[in-house]
């Protein structure tokens, strides 16, 4: 699947299952509050000597307007620009000569940045994360060379590659009014006209200890980490909170179709139904879906198109309910040389009107809460991993108990359940299609 | 102000090293050798209950001969597609019905495998594991089927820009020797392969005298044995081959590929042969590297072609040490227009490191950071599987991880270099560019 690394900007992930019996990484998890409203999420976990500090703000693509579009992810970047304490440059220098790494990402529905260090690194992330969250300088000329940066971003892992633009293209035609409609890099004519002040009225208004989260996972002590949280960030002082994006995208009357015609070999498949996320009841028979269609050699998709029919050379599906509003349950396909696009598209389609009019097995129906199950317990074994799962569904606004409930959910499915959202949400109305049309080189179109 | 400087990161420097001593210390990892003469390592880490195997096998695609390069991948894609006892479905219906992992892929050097299975499962999974490495079946319906996969791939790789500059890279720096070739071989030289050619492979070389396995995770050394010996223990060893030493030829002079592809990117990589894993020198030339360009976010690359010019999103470069010596390379993408800057940008840094070398500061911070980071290196199964692995191929010994931070501390600014004069060669190098070749302009 190295071939979809990009294909969506949100990070693919499997939703832990606590199980019952299993010591779960959320036995070792405390919630806090500072008076300013910062929340303080800490997971102790003694296994290796590291730790990994982050810092969620509660702001993504989603909350960007019309024509301003790559103000978030623009504004991670220049948080590696500098203060008045740490200059261009030295928060990194900083970091790797403690034997640290770091790094930030944004999604739709948050900011997040992150330093992984040996355990007794932990006052330098204080350090420097408390002093960017109040003091970053936007030195004009900084700005726009970061800017320069970020269209090299977009050049380089969407423009010139196919099937991201296809992706871009589905999703602005899935969404009409929510900004789940626009890419997270940004337009690049937006990014063209994005200015410094932009970004400073955004700085102001979302980088608030009152709308961040921290996440602190790892080898250390918690009373004394959280006594030195409170030392770090304690006297910032909160902000106006900021105005809820209060968009909805309205009810899809019916298929849509968008064709991307660009240089390329070969066709590429992207269609997404319009889903429910999570909080909703229906999204436990949706994630068994998705493990069935599509999870290993075993799973249907696979099976079909990839290894009986040989028309697709990869093919897949994802679900991921971890959004603030509903997004997509999206299938994808490589569409091998000689094999007619459209004989893959409908390959897709077949597979779920089997679920629809056949049902699962329960051979199946095991296999996907076995998967589940082991995926829960392996994916802890990376500290990082476990603070990015609990500061996803935070930023989502899911309380973690929600993940103790899990497995008992998943467990609870049924064969009819996953037919009846398999019939409810699979139907071609609430459907967005996105089709690569190769061009040989100079131009030709040839189907 | 400086001294005093050099005082705190000196303090800061010993911590660290306490901190990876006690990480190694409270960690063995055991290495053994099997009757039949697998090499087994094994890092016992109960806190999880799973476990991870990695399994290395010297049969990389040195092996084959160049008119049927893709015979090595081919047959390790096939591992999984059907044994004397299970069809391609039955083997993913039961490794998927446990919620584990089992895949294996070819290399260069070497082929792998891998398995990632709840501790419960164990036995099932060592069964799957050796079934696909001892009795693959490689029928021909499976043959074919993978023919069309690895094909249709080839083609596809046409869309990755950067796939299509490093595959022309190494094919125009290493002329005869293996790592000029793609793992996964060409068009033309698939139409070579016949099943006898991937039995003979397997046959020749799948032995387990020339297995490395690293085992990480919930399992005692007891249980352990009694698997090896349960699925492994009849497998025959066997004399193996050495692959044709080949020696690839240095670049003379400048040379320069431009291929054209209306894209808004100019891909450029630049760069010569390196040197091997085993050269005396390797942690020298590492070392200055980090500071070129191997430094993520602090290297000299990043901070003037991205940080200073806006120029590019992801510059880096790279010393590849393989069994023979691998590719040095800079590496960046930047809008076509600007292809010129920043390759002159790129040469310049080169030049400068290869004349001036480095500081006694940016030493300094290099170690910091390549000691202190350390411990992150060993934090999951699949991390610390992989680094036994590399330190079994490379023979670098159990104690690695003791010696590692005191070989990279005793390195000194007249190391590097030296390290930068004798393996950087800024007069001699071979560009590759991919992009559009009229907003490119002259190169």
């Amino acid at each position: 699947m190295k071939k979809l690394k990009y294909l969506v900007f949100t990070i693919a992930l499997t939703l832990a299952l606590p199980s019952n019996g299993l010591a779960s990484f959320l036995d070792n998890l405390q919630v806090d509050h500072l008076k300013n409203g910062l929340k303080v999420i800490t997971i102790e976990d003694h296994k290796d000597p590291v730790i990994t500090f982050q810092v969620w703000y509660r702001v993504g693509a989603r909350n960007e307007i019309t024509g301003k579009t790559g103000l978030a992810h623009l504004t991670e970047h220049m948080m590696f620009k500098g203060t008045e304490k740490y200059k261009k440059g030295e928060v990194s220098r900083t970091v790797a000569r403690h034997g640290g790494n770091e790094n930030a990402f944004t999604s739709q529905e948050y900011t997040a940045y992150f330093q992984t260090f040996s355990k007794d690194k932990l006052h330098i992330s204080l350090n420097l994360e408390s002093d960017r969250m109040v003091n970053m300088i936007v030195d004009p000329e900084e700005f726009l060379l970061e800017r320069d940066v970020v269209m090299e971003e977009r050049r380089q892992r969407t423009d010139d590659d196919p099937t991201s633009v296809v992706v871009e293209e589905m999703f602005a035609a899935a969404f009409k009014t929510h900004p789940y409609r626009n890419p997270i890099v940004g337009w690049m004519s937006d990014l063209q006209n994005l200015s410094r002040k932009d970004l400073i009225n955004w700085y102001k208004t979302y980088y608030l200890p009152n709308n961040a989260t921290i996440i602190l996972a790892g080898d250390f002590d918690r009373s004394e980490a959280l006594k030195a949280i409170k030392k770090s960030f304690g006297s910032i002082p909160a902000g106006s909170t900021p105005p809820a994006m209060t968009i909805k995208e309205p009810e899809q009357l019916g298929e849509r179709r968008v064709w991307v015609k660009k240089e390329a070999q070969l066709p590429f498949i992207f269609a997404g139904y319009k889903v429910p996320n999570l909080g909703h009841p229906d999204e436990y028979p949706l994630q068994m879906l998705e493990n069935i269609l599509s999870a290993g050699k075993s799973s249907r998709l696979y099976k079909s198109l990839v290894y009986e029919k040989q028309s697709a050379l990869y093919a897949g599906g994802s679900y991921d309910g971890l959004s603030k509003d509903p997004g997509l349950f999206y299938f994808y396909a490589g569409v091998k040389p000689g094999v007619k696009t459209e004989d893959v598209e409908e390959g897709i389609y077949l597979e779920l009107e089997k679920i629809k009019e056949s049902g699962v097995s329960n051979l199946e129906l095991q296999k996907a809460k076995n998967q589940l199950e082991a995926s829960f317990i392996t994916s802890q074994d990376s500290i990082f991993y476990q603070a990015m799962q609990i500061g996803r569904l935070d930023a989502a606004g899911v309380d973690y108990h929600y993940l103790e409930q899990y497995l008992d959910n998943i467990r609870k499915v049924t064969k009819e359940d996953v037919v009846a959202a398999a019939k409810k949400y699979f139907v071609a109305d609430r459907r967005t299609v996105g089709i690569l049309v190769p061009l040989k080189k100079g131009g030709s179109d040839e189907k | 102000m400086k001294s005093r400087q050099l005082i705190v990161s000196i303090v800061a420097l010993a911590s660290l090293l306490l901190a990876s001593y006690s990480c190694a210390s409270e960690r063995k990892a055991e290495r053994f050798i099997t009757k039949n003469g697998m090499t087994i390592l094994l890092l016992e880490r109960d806190s999880l209950p799973f476990i991870t195997v990695n399994v290395t096998i010297r049969a990389g695609s040195v092996f084959e001969a160049a008119e049927k390069a893709g015979l090595a991948s081919i047959t390790a894609d096939l591992l999984t597609e059907g044994t004397q006892s299970r069809s391609a479905s039955q083997i993913s219906e039961e490794i998927d019905f446990i919620g584990g992992s089992l895949s294996s892929s070819g290399g260069i050097d070497y082929s792998s495998a891998s398995l990632k299975v709840l501790t419960k499962d164990s036995d099932k999974g060592f069964n799957l594991l050796a079934d696909i490495l001892r009795r693959p079946s490689f029928s021909d319906m499976e043959i074919e089927r993978s023919m069309s996969q690895i094909k249709a791939g080839i083609i596809s790789k046409e869309d990755d820009p950067s796939t299509v500059a490093t595959e022309a890279f190494n094919k125009a720096l290493f002329g005869d020797h293996p790592y000029a070739r793609p793992a996964e071989g060409t068009l033309e030289s698939l139409e070579n392969i016949g099943r006898e050619d991937i039995i003979n492979f397997h046959k020749k070389l799948y032995r387990p005298n020339n297995v490395i396995m690293a085992v990480v995770g919930d399992i005692d050394k007891r249980s352990l044995k009694k698997l090896l010996k349960k699925h492994f223990g009849s497998w025959e060893k066997r004399a193996l081959p050495l692959p044709e030493p080949v020696m690839a030829e240095q670049i003379k002079g400048m040379k320069v590929e431009l291929i054209d592809k209306k894209i808004s990117q100019a891909n450029v990589q630049l760069g010569h042969i390196g040197i091997r894993r085993e050269n005396p020198d390797f942690y020298a030339t590492y070392v200055m590297n980090y500071i070129l360009g191997g430094g993520g976010f602090v290297s000299r690359l990043m901070t003037e072609i991205r940080d200073n010019r806006g120029l590019v999103y992801s510059v880096y470069s790279y010393f590849n040490p393989l069994k023979d010596p691998g590719p040095f390379k800079i590496g960046l993408q930047t809008k076509n227009e600007s292809a010129r800057e920043a390759i002159d940008e790129s040469l310049s840094q080169m030049k400068n490191m290869a004349k001036n070398g480095v500081t006694e500061e940016e030493l300094r911070s290099a170690k910091d950071y390549l000691i202190g980071s350390f411990p992150l290196r060993f934090t999951t199964n699949a991390k610390i599987a992989s680094y036994l692995s590399y330190m079994e191929i490379y023979n670098l010994g159990l104690d690695y991880l003791d010696k590692f931070p005191k070989i990279i501390e005793a390195l000194t600014v007249n190391d590097i270099n030296r390290a930068a004069k004798k393996y950087l060669h800024p007069e001699n190098y071979l560009l590759v560019v991919v992009g559009d070749k009229e907003e490119i302009g002259k190169l």
